[in-house]
């Protein structure tokens, strides 16, 4: 048991202060023997309540407000609003009207973009659009760039490696310091070890939208055993943890192979939140019904409808890890993948005071941000 | 009268030296001739006809000069009832705006019980430290103050963090001050300043020393800086992962003689590694080999031991002071509390 103690929007060494300020705590505030852990970062949401990221709209910013206020109740304090496979008109409407912002009362805090597309697989495009497909032209990172019209507030991009000139797209935008990561896509394992040795360090929502691991060529889930990558470099992979789009054992499987490369997603889409019944993904319809999303009219899944929160109680009863593990899956993971564990998902000296307070069941009582109380549960209010 | 051996301080003590002379001629009365009949402790069981059944062991204005041995059963027993001892004291001088209670303090693993329960005391709502200044009793050199082994992490760890003293009366001495001759002279300035401590707790090493005063150190020394002997470093190592190279060698410790200065002194003995040194510093002379024994001469001294702490002493010595714990325990109880506004 121990207290956390915030200043000025950071968290604050309490014994320095004790020592060196000779000073105490202006206001203290009895969490009741809550779990205080850091606030949940979601780097794959398409949309919720209704907002679908992906449409192009004079006004994107009030959507993503929407979305970034809501997710606060789930427990997420910084997201990547994710763009699927579009026509080049969307990119280059919405992407201007998403920048990096940081998290408040408003909401929570974007990182960037995640670009879930168009240079994909067309086998493995599951529900994104066949006819915004695109593979990479001979100058394939000018493509890149005509394509999305410009790489500001960008964070991530998901590709097929297969594609032809992938590498050379890979290393650019890796040298822009954006993450690469694989996904929707047919790549075998030694494709996927030589995109990750020119610079990917992501997997799109592991097992879904690729092929599946088979004992002679495991293809991209092989890489979480390679000893082909570079060395120091972890990859990471995200696992949408709603019970539907994974079962439980390959869960499981995935988790005890590489544990510490785990990132909880969501892969929202607008459904979140809302009840059963018809909505818009991008560019194609989809069908709610309770907790699972379906491209209208198929048995194709459509992205999760589950929130953060009950990911990380889902992963947590379906692994059996410890509490710390599956909340570290969700915050402290994410943040590494992104580089900002100096900043955020941790509870460190020095990062910034987002985080939230759990029951012992991993429900979300109160979010804070920067130090400041953003959210609280409606038991808990005064 | 008889003449008692050692130092007369202003009134006259029942010290180490008359139980010693009492056990060896065990006839009841004899060597009390010429006391002051208010300076005695557990006397009632020799010659408990005497006079002294009436005396009220609270009220510290008659029972002046004190030595204690407290034997309780085993560790948590004596951290608890050094804790409830300590709270008491505190309570009963009735600390405010204008009258801070002071308090030297150890670290080590002996006190850690001790400090749990006077976190407990205060959680509960019974003991406040809003008007206690602390003065520990040591502190490493050339550690940085934010190490985990460092006196400072212990203190704040294990005690500060959990109480509501201001911090700007908890003292612990600076092992990285650039002068350290100087921050000793100014650690002595403040305790000066704060009125001299009411109540030093300390602790004692296997080798007999108080704080890092090691053997051969001046039984009138004061703050300074000291090397370590290399008894306290090997019981160090553990600390720093069993890595002998990376325990500090200096430390500047209070002296001696600072704690002898305390108004009252309570030390802390449990486990059968310190039994030894218990020995020497109770049923020996006064040694500066053993310097915990010059406790002896101080007016007022308790040592708390548990059971395996007493395995080197005499079993007259130990049976004696085991019989006198009714008295002793009617210091700890009742346990008295702030919230009852005391």
């Amino acid at each position: 048991r121990e207290d956390l103690w915030v200043r000025g929007g950071c968290i604050l060494d309490p014994e320095k202060l004790f020592f060196e300020e000779r000073r105490v705590a202006d206001q203290q505030r009895d969490c009741g023997g809550c779990i205080l852990a850091p606030g949940f970062i979601d780097v794959q949401i398409n949309g919720g309540f209704g907002v679908d990221f992906s449409q192009a709209s004079e006004d994107v910013g009030s959507g993503i407000a929407l979305v970034a206020r809501r997710i606060l109740s789930h427990g997420v304090t910084s997201f990547c609003p994710t763009l699927v496979t579009s026509p080049l008109e969307v990119y280059h409407k919405v992407l201007p009207q998403i920048p990096v912002k940081s998290g408040g009362p408003h909401g929570a805090g974007v990182l960037g973009v995640h670009l879930e597309g168009p240079f994909i697989s067309r086998e493995k495009r599951g529900a994104h659009p066949e006819a915004h497909l695109r593979s990479f032209e001979a100058d394939a990172f000018q493509d890149v760039l005509a394509t999305y019209g410009g790489l500001d507030n960008v964070r991530i991009v998901t590709l097929a490696p297969e594609l032809d000139h992938s590498h050379e797209v890979i290393r650019a935008l890796t040298a822009l310091g954006i993450c690469v990561s694989l996904g929707h896509s047919v790549a075998d394992l030694g494709t996927a070890e030589k995109a990750v040795q020119s610079g990917a360090t992501f997997i799109t929502h592991l097992f879904n939208a690729m092929l599946p691991f088979h004992h002679r060529d495991p293809g991209i889930v092989g890489l979480l055993t390679s000893d082909r990558l570079p060395a120091g470099r972890r990859i990471f992979y995200g696992m949408i943890a709603d019970g539907i789009h994974t079962n439980p054992a390959a869960l499981r499987i995935a988790h005890r192979a590489h544990p510490k490369g785990l990132v909880l997603v969501t892969d929202a889409v607008p459904a979140l939140g809302l009840g059963n019944g018809r909505h818009t993904l991008g560019q194609q319809e989809v069908e709610v019904d309770g907790l699972t999303a379906y491209v209208a009219g198929t048995s194709t899944l459509s992205g999760s409808i589950a929130p953060m929160d009950t990911c990380v109680r889902h992963f947590l009863q379906a692994t059996g890890c410890s509490v710390e593990c599956a909340l570290e899956a969700a915050s402290l993971h994410p943040a590494q993948l992104l580089g900002l564990e100096k900043r955020k998902g941790t509870l460190d000296f020095g990062a910034d005071a987002d985080f939230v307070v759990l029951d012992d069941s991993l429900h979300v009582r109160a979010t804070y941000i920067s130090g400041e109380l953003v959210w609280q549960a409606e038991e808990a209010r005064p | 009268m008889r003449r008692i051996r050692g130092t007369r301080r202003g009134l006259l003590r029942a010290g180490v030296y008359i139980r010693v002379l009492r056990l060896r001629a065990p006839r009841a009365g004899r060597g009390r001739a010429g006391l002051l009949g208010a300076g005695r402790s557990g006397c009632s069981r020799v010659g408990g006809a005497r006079g002294f059944t009436g005396l009220n062991f609270l009220s510290w204005k008659l029972c002046v000069t004190i030595m204690r041995l407290v034997i309780l059963d085993n560790y948590d027993l004596a951290s608890e009832w050094a804790a409830k001892y300590i709270c008491n004291r505190i309570i009963q001088f009735r600390p405010g705006q204008d009258r801070y209670f002071t308090l030297g303090l150890p670290t080590g693993s002996t006190p850690l019980g001790c400090y749990k329960k006077l976190i407990e005391y205060h959680k509960n709502g019974d003991l406040s430290f809003k008007y206690v200044k602390t003065f520990n009793m040591d502190e490493y050199v050339g550690l940085p103050r934010n190490h985990p082994e460092s006196y400072h992490s212990y203190m704040w760890n294990n005690f500060f963090k959990h109480i509501d003293i201001d911090p700007n009366n908890a003292h612990i001495l600076d092992g990285n001050a650039t002068d350290l001759q100087a921050e000793c002279d100014a650690f002595e300035k403040k305790i000066k300043e704060a009125g001299g401590i009411d109540l030093f707790v300390g602790g004692i090493g296997p080798d007999g020393h108080i704080a890092f005063n090691e053997p051969g150190s001046s039984l009138v020394s004061r703050t300074r800086l000291k090397t370590l002997a290399m008894d306290t470093i090997l019981a160090n190592a553990k600390y720093f992962d069993g890595d002998l190279s990376k325990v500090p060698t200096m430390a500047l410790t209070v002296g001696v003689g600072t704690v002898m200065d305390a108004r009252e002194v309570m030390i802390l003995i449990t486990g059968a590694h310190k039994a030894f040194a218990l020995y020497k510093a109770i049923e020996e002379g006064v040694n500066h080999m053993w310097t915990v024994s010059a406790f002896q001469q101080h007016p007022r001294t308790i040592f708390v031991c548990d059971e395996d702490a007493t395995l080197e002493l005499r079993v007259k010595t130990v049976k004696y002071f085991k019989g006198l714990m009714h008295v002793h325990n009617k210091l700890v109880d009742p346990l008295y509390s702030m919230k009852e506004g005391n």
